[in-house]
């Protein structure tokens, strides 16, 4: 059998000292679990603290005086807004509206940083060179550690003090336990955390320093999807992709006033005419009424069986305790409360059309 | 006593007299991870060798479980419908999901024993 040479992070080695199952993921060789398994390291991020390999993503930096505006001409996000430090979530957008990757972007004194997905990163960075005049510096040497859960401030703050007085959205440079890093406040699993940028030969002393503490455990990617999907996160390339626009996608809070006046990023007319006149579909949570998960692809009719659109990331939720899904419907059947079957196996189900975030989030604003 | 045979998709069935009973193996439990939810048949039903008749989902996947041999569902395990974890705790024992009159004992005979369904764990 032939295999494609599987990329390592740093914290290769660690994850399968600690037992992880390895899966291929973006071309990373990537822990999926670790012995506890899905549910609980699901569990312990909720309750405790979780430590995440994220560093297949992509992290740039832009530098130029004008990195923000420059950005902005292919994001409509708010970025000349921003303050020093402060950070947002964005997209990259097509002529047509349509989502080429989602993004995080954080000012730093001479430009900005950006972290993008692991299986889109080599497209984003090609485009960005192709498109903006800025200096743009892939950071190949850093791993990125994402601390995630209500523990995580004072996991971090044991080890560098600084990490305590960020909130949420926000980012600095720190001494941390000896590497300097860049921490941001945030990550994707809807509770208080960290994502800690680290240079790469000192990730690996990091995470062993963090998971030293009683309550740090490693988490795999299997509980990373579940936890951001009971935080009603998008995954790119399964709840956004290159043919849903950020209305549609229920991202229209990350457009800011001032580029919906403006526009002036790729697809502006579509996306500023769905603000306008609204989108024909949109992106919703679901709960099944039953005990059976509706997985991806999973049809959604209307109660008389007309079919409405279809499920996009589905699942059984730990913390819920109950399967969750999102997906798309037709405008006219997007109200939270919504009557509405999914089609598992065969069998229309009853559902409902639910908010989100499916469980509250714990961020630190 | 009865005899137990296994399947390539880690099933088991144990055969007693003309009646199987039916459930997946603790190394398929141990693949799926935490089962969230068990789908069993309706008792009555009459199945091919190989046909879709049970359902598994874990955290991470469904899986479906296919008829080790041809029959009538004549017992299903409804109380697995609220205790879906009982299929990682004891997946060879209370966690059987249906029992199945066989219509031609010929196909039990032909599946695994116990050790080729070791070889084929470890394959």
């Amino acid at each position: 059998m032939t295999e494609t040479a599987l990329l390592k992070t740093p914290l290769h080695a660690l994850h399968v000292e600690l037992g992880a199952k390895m899966v291929p993921f973006a071309g990373y060789d990537m822990p999926v679990q670790y012995p506890a398994g899905v549910k609980a390291e699901h569990l312990h991020t909720r309750t405790r603290t979780g430590l995440f390999d994220v560093s297949h993503m992509g992290q740039v930096r832009l530098t130029g005086a004008d990195a923000a505006r420059d950005l902005e001409r292919l994001v409509p996000g708010d970025l000349d807004g921003l303050a020093i430090g402060q950070m947002r979530y964005s997209m990259f957008t097509n002529n047509e509206g349509g989502i080429l990757d989602d993004l995080m972007v954080c000012r730093i004194e001479d430009g900005l940083m950006v972290v993008v997905n692991a299986a889109c990163k080599d497209a984003d960075i090609a485009h960005m060179r192709a498109q903006l005049s800025s200096e743009i510096t892939v950071l190949e040497d850093r791993a990125l550690i994402a601390l995630q859960g209500p523990g995580a401030e004072a996991a971090l703050s044991a080890l560098a003090p600084a990490a305590a007085t960020l909130s949420f959205m926000t980012g600095a440079e720190m001494d941390v336990d000896g590497a300097a890093c860049f921490v941001t406040r945030s990550g994707y699993t809807g509770e208080d955390g960290y994502e800690i940028s680290v240079p790469a030969d000192q990730a690996d002393a990091l995470a062993r320093t963090l998971l030293a503490r009683n309550d740090v455990e490693a988490i795999g990617l299997g509980a990373r999807d579940s936890l951001r999907l009971e935080a009603g996160l998008c995954l790119y390339g399964h709840d956004i992709d290159e043919t849903t626009t950020p209305v549609e996608a229920a991202l229209t809070w990350s457009i800011g006033k001032r580029r919906r006046e403006e526009g002036g990023f790729p697809g502006a007319d579509v996306i500023l005419g769905q603000i306008k006149n609204g989108a024909p579909r949109k992106r919703v949570g679901i709960l099944p009424d039953g005990r059976a998960p509706a997985r991806e692809g999973t049809e959604i009719q209307a109660p008389d069986g007309t079919s409405i659109g279809s499920i996009t990331s589905g699942g059984f939720g730990p913390s819920l305790e109950a399967p969750l899904a999102m997906g798309y419907v037709t405008t006219e059947h997007a109200a939270a409360g919504s009557a509405v079957n999914v089609v598992v196996r065969g069998k229309a189900l009853p559902a409902k059309i639910a908010k989100m975030p499916f469980v509250p989030n714990g961020y630190k604003r | 006593m009865s005899e137990r045979r296994y399947t390539e998709d880690h099933e088991w069935i144990d055969l007693d007299g003309e009646i199987g009973t039916v459930g997946i193996t603790d190394f398929a439990q141990e693949q799926l991870g935490e089962v969230v939810f068990v789908e069993v048949p309706d008792v009555g039903k009459v199945v091919a060798q190989g046909d879709e008749t049970a359902v598994v989902e874990s955290v991470k996947a469904a899986s479906e479980l296919y008829a080790p041999v041809t029959g009538e569902v004549v017992e299903a395990n409804t109380a697995l419908a609220d205790t879906p974890d009982l299929v990682n705790s004891d997946p060879e024992g209370d966690a059987w999901f249906y029992k199945i009159k066989l219509s031609d004992k010929d196909e039990f005979d032909a599946l695994m024993d116990a050790d080729a369904y070791k070889a084929h764990t470890e394959a």
